[in-house]
C-alpha cells in the first residue's frame, strides 16, 4: 500500500540496487508494470484456467507422493472394511490409501479432480469469449492455435489422470479406449500393441499413463501456457469498442497496482473455491466402484464431462461396418476417431476459415459484438449444439432412467437431432443476430421507446420515441459504433443512482459530514 | 490499512511531490495517459469510508478465523475411517467437508477482502496506452535481415539446391530416422509375432483363455468374489431365465493361485452362461449345432462394440444389453445385434456337460471377441 516511489534507503530499495547493478533493467521493468490491461470481466476467464492449472500442479505433486501406478496384484487390508480381502492392483490400493490412510488425502484427491474439471471448463469458456468476439483474428491467429492445442492436451491430461486409479469406472474407460485404438484402419492393431504393450489390458498401460500424466503432458501444457501468455503480453489484449478505445490504443488499468491486485485475488478465490468444492462435493468415490475387473461394469458409466460427447457419438453412430476384401473398417472409427479429429482440425483452422468467409485481411485489436458477425456466431452456436446433442446422448441412459422415457427413443432422438439441430441452431442464431442488429439501428435512428403513447383527436396513436441525439431540435441519426445501444431511459442513468448508506440509514450529505470536524487523520489525496 | 493515507497527508514532504512527478513521467515514458486517476474518499473520515474499511477488515477477520479453524480441524478432528453404524462415523464423514470448507472460506474471504480493498481504496483509474502496432517491421529492417540471411547462406555454402544443402538434408533425415527407430523401437511390438509364446499369429486377437491346450478339459468356473475359489457349474445351479459370469478353469491350475487369479483378469476370458426360459425357440444357425446344452447357451461377455461387459439380461424378451453404449443382442438369433451401435454378434462359446454333470467348454469362441479391428475378415 505504500505510495513511496523512491527506492533509496529502504530494504526494498537496497535489494533493487543490488539487482539493478547486475541486471540493469529499471526501464524495462517500469514499462512492464505500467502496461495497461483490459478491465472487462470476460478477460479473466483465461486466468481462471491458469489458476486451476496451478492448483492442479500443486495438488498433483502432493498426490504423486502417495500414488503408486504398479499393476502388481495385492490383497487389500486397509481401514476401508468393505474391500478387505479383495484382490486389486497396487495402483487401486494406493488410491484407496490416499483416500483413507492419508490425513487430508481425500481432500487433495477431490480438489485435484475438481480442479481438472474446472480447468477444462474455464478453457472452453475462455475459448468461447475469444471465438464469439473475433479476438482470434489477425494478428492473433497463432495464439488461437496454441489455445486449441492447450484444450486438446488438457482433455488428454484429464483422461490420463482419471484412468490411473484402476477402479471399475476407469478400467471400463480404458477398455473403450482400447477398442477405439483398434478401430483405426491399417495401423490400429500395431498402435494398440504400441500403447498397451500387447492385448488389452496388459500390465504396462497404467504405469505409462502415469508418466504421461505427471511428466509429458504437464510439461507440454506448461510450455504452451508460457508461450500463450508471452504472446498475449507482447501483442496486448484486444478490447471492446468504446468511447476511448481505438485500434491503436489499449484502455484499462495498469499492471501495478490494480491489475496485479485483482489477478492475485482471483488466484486466491479460485484456489479457495476449488478447496471448498473438494471438501463439500464428493467426486469419483472409487471405493464405491471397486477394483477393475473385465467381467464387471455398472450402469451409468460416464467419462468426465469433457469426454462425454465422444461417448455420446459412439452411442449414436449406427452399426455401419465397411468390409474391404479381407479387411474391415470398424464402425467405431467414425464417431470416436474421425469426428474428434475433424472438430479439433476445424478449430485449428478457424482463423483462416473466418478470413475466407469475411475476406477481412486487416489487423484487429477492437472486438466485434457477436451480433455483428452473424455467420461466425451462427457457426459457433452450431458447434455448441452439435457437442451438446452428443453430450446429452452420452448420458441418455441416465436421462431415460430419471425421466422415465424410452432409451431407444432417446437414442433415435439423438441420431435425428445430431443431423438437424445444429443446422437449426445456425439458422436461428443467424436470424436473431440480424434482428438484434436491426433493433440497434432502429434505436439509433428513431430513438428509445419511452413507453408513452400519444393519441390524437382523430384517433391516431403514436408511440413517442426519445432521440439519442438532436441537432437544432431535430432527431439526428447516430452511426452504429459496435457498442451496446441504450434501449431504455434507465440505460442512460436517467433514473439517478441510489443514495449511499449503510444497511439501516443513509449517509448524511457531504457538507454535514464536514461540519462534524474530523481530525483529518486518514485523508486521501487526488493527484489528478 | 492506515498506510495509504499517511503519505498523502496535506503538506507532505517535497520528496513526495517529486515522487508524484516522477510517477507521471514514468507513465508518459511508457505512452500511458491516465485519463482518470482519482483517489476515493476526497473527504476524509466519512461514514462511507469507515464502512468500506470495516468491510475489508470483516473479510480478513473471517480469513483469520477460518484459517485457524482449518489447522485445528486438520490436527484435532477424528479423521480415521469408521464404518457406517460405528460410533463416530458421522464425525469421520464430516472431516473432509469441514476441512475443505474452512480452507476454502479462508482463501475466498482473503480474496474478497482484497477485491473490496481494490474497488474501494485503490485510485479509480482509466489508463490509455498507445500500442505502437505496426503492420510489419520497418522496411529497412526487413530488407537487411533478409540480406543477412542470404549472405549467411552464401558464406556457408548452404545455398538452396547446393550439394552441401542436399547432403546435410540427407544427413539430418537419416539421423532423424535412426533416432526415431531407436526411440520408438522399444515400444513397438509386432502383434503377429510367433517367435514367442504364440503358436500362430491368430493366437492374439482370435484366441482367448478358452482355447483348448493339449486336450485338457476346460471347465466353466463361476466368476465369484474370491480370486482363488474354484466353483464349477452344473445346470441345476442356474434357474430359468438366468445369467452367470464364467471364466475358464483347468484342473492343472487348481493349486496355482496365480493362474486362478489370472483367469479372472484376462480381459478376453469372461463369458456369460445363460439359461433361457424353457421352450425358447432359438433360430437354427449353420455351424452352431451342439454348442448349447438344452436351454443353456454361453456367449462372450465382452461387447463387440467397444468392449464393455454385456451384463444385463432381459429374460422376458431374451435380449442381452450392454450398459455402456446400449447395444442389444437377441438371444433367439444367437446374440445377433438388433439395436444400438454394435455390428457383430457376440461370439458363442461351445459348451457341453462332462460325465459328472459339470459344464465344460468344447472349444474357443466362434469368432474374435470384443471390438472389431482392421485385420478381422468380414
Amino acid at each position: 500500500m505504500s505510495q513511496r516511489r523512491s527506492t533509496s534507503g529502504t530494504a526494498a530499495g537496497k535489494l533493487f540496487d543490488v539487482v539493478d547493478e547486475r541486471f540493469p533493467s529499471a526501464g524495462t521493468m517500469r514499462h512492464q508494470v505500467n502496461k495497461v490491461f483490459q478491465k472487462h470481466w470476460s478477460f479473466l476467464l483465461g486466468e481462471v484456467a491458469l489458476y486451476s492449472f496451478f492448483v492442479l500442479l500443486l495438488s498433483g505433486t502432493y498426490l504423486a507422493w502417495f500414488f503408486d501406478p504398479s499393476m502388481e496384484k495385492v490383497t487389500y487390508d486397509g481401514s476401508y472394511t468393505m474391500l478387505r480381502g479383495i484382490e486389486m492392483s497396487r495402483a487401486y490400493e494406493s488410491t484407496l490409501d490416499i483416500s483413507f490412510e492419508v490425513r487430508g488425502g481425500l481432500l487433495a484427491r477431490q480438489i485435484h479432480h475438481w480442479a481438472a474439471l474446472v480447468f477444462v471448463a474455464a478453457i472452453v469458456t475462455h475459448m468461447g469469449r475469444i471465438f464469439f468476439t473475433g479476438a482470434f483474428r489477425k494478428p492473433r491467429e497463432v495464439n488461437w492455435v496454441i489455445g486449441v492445442l492447450l484444450l486438446t492436451i488438457a482433455i488428454m491430461e484429464g483422461f490420463t489422470g482419471y484412468s490411473l486409479p484402476d477402479d471399475l469406472l476407469s478400467g471400463t474407460g480404458l477398455r473403450i479406449t482400447s477398442g477405439i485404438v483398434l478401430s483405426i484402419p491399417v495401423v490400429g492393431t500395431w498402435l494398440h500393441w504400441l500403447v498397451f504393450g500387447g492385448e488389452y489390458a496388459g500390465e504396462e498401460i497404467i504405469p505409462r499413463l502415469f508418466t504421461i500424466h505427471i511428466l509429458l503432458l504437464p510439461g507440454l501444457l506448461l510450455a504452451l501456457i508460457g508461450v500463450h501468455l508471452a504472446i498475449v503480453w507482447y501483442q496486448k489484449h484486444t478490447q471492446f469498442p468504446g468511447r476511448v478505445s481505438r485500434e491503436s490504443n489499449a484502455v484499462g488499468v495498469r499492471v501495478l497496482p490494480g491489475f496485479a491486485a485483482k489477478s492475485g485475488s482471483l488466484f486466491t478465490a479460485v484456489t479457495g473455491l476449488l478447496a471448498a468444492m473438494g471438501g463439500l462435493l464428493q467426486i469419483n468415490p472409487i471405493w464405491n466402484y471397486g477394483p477393475y475387473k473385465p467381467s464387471h461394469v455398472s450402469a451409468g458409466s460416464q467419462p468426465d464431462w469433457y469426454l462425454i460427447w465422444v461417448d455420446g457419438a459412439a452411442r449414436l453412430w449406427p452399426a455401419w461396418e465397411i468390409p474391404l476384401v479381407d479387411y474391415r473398417i470398424p464402425a467405431v472409427m467414425w464417431p470416436t476417431v474421425i469426428t474428434p479429429t475433424l472438430l479439433v482440425g476445424a478449430a485449428l483452422c478457424y482463423p483462416w476459415i473466418d478470413r475466407a468467409l469475411t475476406k477481412d485481411y486487416r489487423r484487429h485489436n477492437i472486438l466485434e459484438r457477436p451480433r455483428d458477425a452473424p455467420v461466425r456466431t451462427g457457426l459457433g452456436a452450431m458447434v455448441i449444439t452439435f457437442v451438446l446433442v452428443l453430450l446429452a446422448s452420452g448420458v441418455n441412459d441416465i436421462l431415460a432412467h430419471v425421466l422415465e422415457i424410452s432409451l431407444n427413443g432417446l437414442l433415435w432422438a439423438g441420431r435425428i437431432g445430431i443431423v438437424f439441430l445444429p443446422l437449426a441452431a445456425y439458422l436461428l442464431t443467424y436470424h436473431v443476430c440480424r434482428a438484434l442488429q436491426r433493433d440497434d439501428r432502429k434505436v439509433l435512428e428513431e430513438g428509445m421507446e419511452t413507453g408513452i403513447i400519444r393519441r390524437y383527436p382523430h384517433g391516431h396513436m403514436v408511440d413517442v420515441h426519445q432521440p439519442l441525439a438532436t441537432s437544432d431540435g431535430e432527431a439526428k441519426p447516430l452511426p452504429y459504433a459496435g457498442t451496446p445501444v441504450p434501449k431504455k431511459a434507465n440505460d442512460l442513468g436517467l433514473a439517478g443512482s441510489p443514495v449511499p448508506g449503510g444497511l439501516l440509514r443513509p449517509d448524511p450529505p457531504p457538507d454535514r459530514e464536514r461540519e462534524r470536524g474530523e481530525d483529518g487523520e486518514t485523508s486521501s489525496g487526488d493527484t489528478s | 490499512m492506515g498506510g495509504s493515507g499517511d503519505d498523502e497527508r496535506p503538506g507532505a514532504s517535497a520528496q513526495e511531490a517529486d515522487g508524484k512527478d516522477l510517477f507521471r513521467l514514468g507513465t508518459q515514458r511508457d505512452d500511458v495517459e491516465l485519463r482518470r486517476y482519482e483517489y476515493p474518499w476526497p473527504e476524509p473520515g466519512t461514514r462511507a469510508e469507515k464502512r468500506a474499511r470495516r468491510h475489508v477488515l470483516y473479510w480478513w477477520a473471517l480469513t483469520v478465523v477460518s484459517g485457524i479453524t482449518a489447522a485445528v480441524v486438520y490436527l484435532a478432528w477424528p479423521w480415521q475411517y469408521v464404518p457406517p453404524g460405528g460410533g463416530g462415523h458421522t464425525w469421520y464423514v464430516l472431516y473432509t467437508p469441514v476441512l475443505g470448507l474452512s480452507i476454502g472460506v479462508a482463501l475466498v474471504s482473503f480474496a474478497f477482502g482484497f477485491i473490496v480493498l481494490v474497488k474501494r481504496f485503490f485510485p479509480e483509474e482509466q489508463a490509455v496506452q498507445q500500442r505502437h502496432d505496426a503492420e510489419h517491421s520497418p522496411a529497412e529492417d526487413r530488407a537487411t535481415l533478409a540480406a543477412t540471411a542470404a549472405e549467411a547462406a552464401n558464406a556457408s555454402g548452404l545455398r538452396r539446391r547446393s550439394v552441401f544443402t542436399r547432403a546435410a538434408g540427407l544427413g539430418v533425415g537419416a539421423l532423424g530416422t535412426g533416432l526415431g527407430v531407436t526411440i520408438l523401437g522399444g515400444v513397438v511390438h509386432n502383434p503377429w509375432d510367433t517367435t514367442g509364446l504364440n503358436e500362430s499369429a491368430k493366437d492374439t486377437l482370435w484366441r482367448t483363455g478358452w482355447k483348448p491346450v493339449a486336450g485338457e478339459t476346460v471347465y466353466l468356473r463361476a466368476d465369484s468374489g474370491d480370486p482363488h475359489e474354484v466353483i464349477l457349474v452344473r445346470p441345476e445351479d442356474l434357474g430359468a431365465p438366468g445369467i452367470m459370469s464364467v471364466v475358464p478353469f483347468r484342473e492343472s491350475e487348481r493349486d496355482n493361485p496365480e493362474m486362478l487369479s489370472k483367469a479372472r483378469h484376462r480381459a478376453d476370458n469372461p463369458a456369460t452362461l445363460l439359461r433361457l426360459p424353457p421352450r425358447t425357440e432359438v433360430a437354427p444357425k449353420a455351424g452352431r449345432e451342439g454348442m448349447n446344452v438344452g436351454d443353456f447357451y454361453a456367449y462372450s461377455r465382452v461387447c463387440t462394440h467397444l468392449g464393455c461387459p454385456v451384463t444385463m439380461y432381459e429374460g422376458r424378451t431374451d435380449r442381452l444389453f450392454c450398459p455402456c453404449h446400449q447395444s442389444m443382442f437377441d438371444l433367439r438369433e444367437h446374440a445377433k445385434p438388433i439395436f444400438g451401435p454394435a455390428t457383430r454378434a457376440l461370439p458363442q462359446l461351445p459348451i457341453d456337460l462332462d460325465e459328472s454333470g459339470y459344464f465344460v467348454a468344447t472349444g474357443d469362441f466362434t469368432a474374435p471377441i470384443g471390438p472389431s479391428f482392421w485385420e478381422l475378415e468380414p
